[in-house]
């Protein structure tokens, strides 16, 4: 029953999608704007298995190794300096006060204003695209944990002082073990926003990547290809987020709430 | 010889005054109640003792020792709740308890299992060794409470201080928990420090029972003055102290 329901919403959609496929397709065999899901199937596993026709590479999976090591990237120096400095804003109140409103600042800044800086600055490689991913959610991710952080209870701060801890035993014994659940949880959010900047650089200045592959066939109006890209893209995505999820059941027993 | 000496403290926040002019010597191995009303500063004066706020004149020394500047190893603490971590096994808690002096925080090697052998007995003594390695979520008030006091002992501080450490629980397993300090303190012999709403266990467990009040009151102005300690009652024999004879009298006294 619940499977079913769950699985009710997905079959809507794809049912709505093949009847208004459908019914454009009678009134215009040419129409490309929906196309039918067999040509969808047909195309996605054409870009699946078929190499390029002139480097005999499967495009798909070099776009995907591509984006994939910039999300990874990305997402990856994010999280570790988002984890440094949420821990040391949250529990040093010198660093709190030295940093806190540098960061509420910062994290006003919209990204994508900052890309043409990236791209003059660090030029049109991987690494204006890393670092945009960078700039994009590592300010939210301090945020997040500064707050989580602040929100270990005093007491246990105290307590923890008590039993003769100095303050790197606290943030590496007390503070660190209690946030590493939390910056999962904070990763997991941020990882909708890492794909939204990984693809508008890609679409921007690139060579190859979902993103790049995507506006690249836009002007074709190859919807086909644009769907299979759009769904492996929320696929992969899903999956990302899906391991998160595991990964922290798996090794944060204790912090069953919430996550 | 007094074993904590609170001399002259004074404590406002802000432009409020909570303690004036305390006074307090303290024998070693003594229980002391602390009771009073809601926002008599008696938490405050507790807060003091652990040394996590100075107070603003005045100054506590533990065996002659300078006032403390920050919590530290003389000092264990209970707390109403969050006393332990929760991300630590019951068992990792107590180890805790001795492993957070380290420079990492952890033992290593042989230290580690010896460190573990000593927390089993630790926590054998708290009847805790059949969840020892379940996360402190797992367990009810009571235990989580019994848990807290054998960590803060392993600890070996010189006072116990314990914030309403009873406060939470249901009155049945608050007997349970008044049993299993006295046994505890009848072994260990530790000064203890305990605030509490309720008088009776005050007097049940406190060897002296100080009421913090204020001793001038502002109509007017409510927060005008601080409070102080009012009375210093000894607790022993329940309340009732001088009334066993300390001399022979020689007269036939049935045993």
């Amino acid at each position: 029953m619940a499977g079913f329901l769950a699985a009710l919403p997905f079959v809507v959609v794809l049912i709505a999608y093949a009847v208004a496929s459908h019914y454009r397709l009678l009134e215009n065999p040419n129409d490309k704007l929906l196309p039918a899901p067999s040509t969808i199937l047909e195309t996605a596993q054409r870009l699946f298995t078929e190499g390029d026709r002139r480097t005999g590479r499967v495009l798909l999976w070099y776009d995907t190794a591509a984006s994939l090591q910039r999300l990874a990237l990305g997402v990856g120096i994010s999280a570790f300096f988002g984890l440094v400095f949420g821990l040391l804003i949250g529990l040093l109140p010198y660093a709190r006060t030295t940093f806190a409103g540098f960061v509420a600042v910062i994290s006003m800044i919209p990204p994508l204003a900052l890309l043409p800086i990236l791209f003059i600055i660090f030029g049109l490689g991987e690494l204006s695209k890393v670092v945009l991913i960078v700039v994009g959610i590592l300010p939210f991710l301090i945020r997040d944990l500064t707050g989580r952080t602040l929100e270990i209870p005093r007491e246990q701060i105290v307590k923890a002082e008590t039993l003769g801890a100095s303050t790197w035993v606290i943030v590496l014994r007390v503070g660190l073990p209690q946030i590493l659940p939390r910056l999962i949880q904070a990763v997991r959010l941020s990882i909708g926003p890492a794909w939204l900047f990984l693809i508008a650089s890609e679409a921007i200045a690139s060579d190859q990547g979902l993103g790049y592959r995507i506006f690249l066939v836009r002007r074709y109006l190859a919807m086909d290809v644009i769907l299979t890209y759009v769904i492996w893209i929320t696929l992969l995505a899903f999956l990302i987020d899906w391991a998160l999820k595991t990964l922290s059941r798996k090794a944060f027993p204790w912090a069953e709430e919430g996550l | 010889m007094s074993f904590v000496v609170a001399q002259d403290i004074f404590q406002s926040y802000g432009s409020r005054p909570i303690l004036e002019r305390i006074n307090l010597e303290v024998a070693q191995g003594e229980f002391i109640s602390i009771v009073g009303a809601s926002g008599c500063g008696k938490s405050t004066f507790l807060r003091l003792l652990l040394a996590q706020e100075r107070p603003a004149r005045g100054s506590i020394r533990i065996d002659g020792n300078p006032p403390a500047t920050e919590p530290g190893l003389e000092r264990g603490v209970v707390f109403q709740r969050y006393s332990v971590f929760p991300h630590l096994t019951i068992r990792e808690n107590v180890v805790a308890g001795e492993a957070f002096q380290r420079p990492w925080g952890r033992f290593f090697g042989a230290e580690a299992k010896v460190a573990r052998a000593r927390a089993d007995e630790t926590l054998a003594r708290c009847g805790l060794e059949h969840v020892a390695d379940q996360y402190p979520a797992t367990l009810s008030g009571g235990m989580q409470q019994r848990l807290a006091i054998g960590q803060a002992l392993a600890a070996k501080p010189r006072v116990l201080l314990l914030d309403e450490p009873f406060g939470a629980l249901d009155p049945g397993t608050r007997l349970a928990m008044h049993d299993f300090l006295m046994e505890l303190r009848a072994e260990t012999g530790m000064t203890v420090f305990m605030v509490t709403h309720d008088l009776e266990e005050g007097f049940k467990l406190g060897d002296r029972v100080l009421v913090f009040d204020k001793p001038r009151w502002d109509p007017t102005d409510p927060d005008a003055y601080g409070a102080t300690i009012t009375y210093d009652f000894d607790a022993r024999n329940g309340g009732i102290p001088f009334q066993t004879l300390k001399e022979d009298t020689h007269v036939f006294r049935p045993q």
